[in-house]
């Protein structure tokens, strides 16, 4: 059984909500990776989706951007992202997701790339230029190797379409909650809650909402209708600043229970 | 090969290239783009609204031009100019936005989002979405704002929202970035229209055979005037529009040599060029698998061109097909060979071209001295000057001359 489904397992006998932190790779250089990584985990963070700077990533708004930029500009690659999660999966216990685009996967070769993946240590893959249709260049070779493709569905996806996605996978899906990028939102379609409930219903394997969550308030609402959350831009932006504290809060308020203790 | 050629698939690929590698929350819209344009494109009623438009409004069919100057000068081939400069607006670009506009309408879409480069492809969007009373929002990259000012005024004239792109190079690629993240937001309601044979299917299906007007009435005036096809045709490359619907009319007529000519800007041995077919290798951005300028971690790399419509990074997949598999032939051509033609062109010819044209007339120029005297050569005459003759000016020094 691959990390991922194990957490999500352990999870769900302990009934608890999933909290899955986005950092960019060599954002504020590829040194600071390991304590980042380090500190999301004894935070209690699920699992950490790790992004790969790419040049023109369309699925990021202004935050993710610019955390790419910044780690393009400290000259930030693929292949040394991969030996940096080689050099630190040995100390670090929850799942490692990639979050990238599909061509600096390319550029690679995606043999070599699922190879040296699956020798890091990565668990899985989100990418969001890759819809089903065009997921063969690269699934089977994946999940040959023990990496698990995570797939999105987003508001926008038919009910039937969604179903067929989620069977597809064995770690969760990634349900997208509002028609647009990452970044920060104030609030969601009031519609969501039903939205995110259908998806649950159709889908054999953990739902976690993502995209423009930012408050405690809004994991809280968010973890009510699904399995747990995936929070990017507001956790670049707290890092950013240096305000670890309130990552913390934003992770505790997926565990109502610790918060009570 | 080439005589039963019927791409795309129908998964939108050219052999490997194409194909649909957006977000998505996008697959349901490019699903519902494909379905309805398969219906009006076997739907007579749509046909004959678009072919009146082409011919009353847009001002088809274009000559196409016998250049007994030029043909002279150049002691060779005999050279045609396919005078798509003609077009309403000043480009072959209205051919597509028309086309699109008219679909985005029949699918109940009452906003468009497009790109521009050299905004060419902007005002006939934003020209286009007048006619039809659609709002009209256009990205642009504040480079090409400052190169093509003028531009950018006509399209507020026409009541379009243009806005500003500072990303990146602040170019064209990024100005399909951001209108590509508007879509993404504003799906519902919008239909995204893009100005080339690039991004994901359908839109490079679509968008060539909106433009394959172009490669149509040339084969049949063609034929009118010599009583044979054309040895070879001659266009230049940004998205590839132009190319691919002067090509695509021509794949199966083997005889005919097919010539796509990108932008080499200061020269394709500097790294200030947007020569992709030439220089680049495949990867995928904006939607589709196809040759493109990165770097060797898949980085995009700038493109640089003297024009802004051809300063872009990557090529439509077809092409990258068409390249591969031998059928069409891509050459390049400087900042300064393009100046050069486009000042040749209008003193011979009294024919101010674009510059994106300029770089097919410039190749055009190389190629017909080799040819014999009893063959033909034909030159998409993309678009005119009139937009350009600021940026002319400035690199002449302010007097021209
Ligand atoms: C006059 C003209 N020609 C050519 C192009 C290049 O585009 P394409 O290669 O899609 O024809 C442009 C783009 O703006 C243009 O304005």
């Amino acid at each position: 059984m691959n990390r991922i489904e194990k957490v999500f397992q352990n999870l769900k006998e302990s009934n608890e909500k999933a909290f899955v932190p986005y950092i960019m790779a060599g954002d504020g250089g590829l040194d600071t990776l390991a304590e980042k990584i380090t500190f999301l985990e004894n935070a209690g963070a699920t699992a950490i989706e790790i992004g790969i700077p790419f040049s023109d990533p369309v699925a990021d708004g202004p935050v993710i951007q610019q955390a790419g930029i910044r780690a393009l500009q400290s000259g930030t690659t693929l292949r040394e992202v991969l030996a940096k999660i080689r050099e630190i999966r040995p100390i670090v216990h929850i799942p490692l997701i990639f979050m990238t685009y599909m061509n600096p996967i390319m550029a690679y070769g995606i043999g070599n790339f699922i190879a040296d993946a699956s020798k890091s240590g990565v668990d899985g893959l989100i990418l969001p230029d890759l819809p089903a249709e065009e997921e063969g260049i690269i699934a089977t070779i994946a999940e040959r190797a023990g990496i698990e493709i995570v797939r999105l569905v987003t508001l926008t996806s038919p009910l039937e379409r969604i179903q067929e996605i989620a069977n597809k996978g064995k770690g969760f899906l990634y349900a997208v909650t509002v028609n647009g990028i990452t970044g920060a939102r104030k609030g969601f379609n009031e519609e969501l809650g039903k939205h995110l409930q259908n998806v649950k219903n159709v889908s054999p394997i953990p739902v976690l909402a993502g995209f423009g969550i930012s408050e405690p308030s809004h994991v809280e609402e968010m973890i009510q209708h699904c399995d747990g959350v995936i929070v990017g831009s507001k956790i670049i932006e707290l890092f950013e600043s240096g305000k670890l504290d309130e990552i913390e809060t934003l992770i505790a308020a997926s565990k109502p229970e610790s918060i009570k203790l | 090969m080439t005589a039963t050629y019927t791409l795309p698939d129908e998964r939108g690929h050219f052999g490997d290239y194409g194909g649909r590698y957006v977000p998505e929350t996008l697959m349901q819209a490019i699903l519902e783009l494909e379905k309805e344009y398969k219906k009006a494109r076997e739907d007579e009623i749509f046909q004959a609204e678009l072919q009146a438009l082409l011919r009353d409004y847009v001002g088809r069919q274009t000559p196409l031009y016998y250049a007994d100057n030029l043909t002279k000068y150049a002691g060779g081939a005999k050279i045609y100019l396919k005078r798509e400069d003609l077009n309403h607006t000043g480009a072959h670009k209205i051919n597509n936005s028309l086309g699109q506009a008219l679909l985005a309408a029949r699918m109940g879409k009452k906003k468009i989002v497009a790109e521009t480069g050299a905004g060419q492809h902007g005002v006939a969007t934003a020209t286009a979405c007048a006619l039809l009373n659609l709002e009209c929002t256009i990205f642009m990259g504040e480079e090409d704002i400052r190169r093509q000012q003028l531009n950018v005024f006509r399209m507020e004239l026409l009541g379009a929202k243009v806005v500003g792109v500072k990303s990146g190079s602040a170019t064209l690629k990024d100005a399909v970035n951001e209108a590509l993240r508007y879509w993404v937001t504003n799906v519902e309601d919008t239909h995204y229209i893009l100005g080339s044979v690039m991004g994901p299917h359908p839109f490079p299906m679509l968008v060539r055979d909106f433009q394959s007007v172009i490669g149509n009435e040339t084969r049949q005036q063609y034929l009118e005037k010599e009583g044979k096809l054309p040895d070879t045709v001659v266009a230049c490359i940004g998205g590839g529009s132009n190319s691919m619907g002067m090509f695509y009319p021509f794949i199966k007529d083997e005889s005919v040599r097919l010539i796509g000519v990108e932008a080499a800007g200061l020269g394709t041995d500097t790294d200030k060029h947007a020569a992709s077919l030439t220089k680049g290798s495949p990867g995928v951005l904006h939607g589709a698998l196809m040759y493109l300028l990165q770097n060797e971690h898949g980085q995009i790399q700038e493109a640089h061109s003297i024009s802004a419509g051809l300063d872009y990074p990557g090529v439509g997949p077809e092409h990258s097909y068409l390249k591969d598999s031998g059928r069409a032939q891509y050459e390049s051509i400087t900042d300064d060979e393009a100046m050069e033609a486009l000042m040749l062109l209008c003193k011979l010819e009294g024919i101010i071209p674009a510059l994106e044209s300029s770089h097919a007339v410039a190749y055009a120029l190389k190629l017909a001295p080799q040819m014999k005297k009893s063959e033909g050569l034909v030159i998409c005459l993309s678009g005119r000057g009139d937009k350009d003759v600021e940026t002319v000016r400035t690199r002449l020094g302010g007097e021209g001359k």
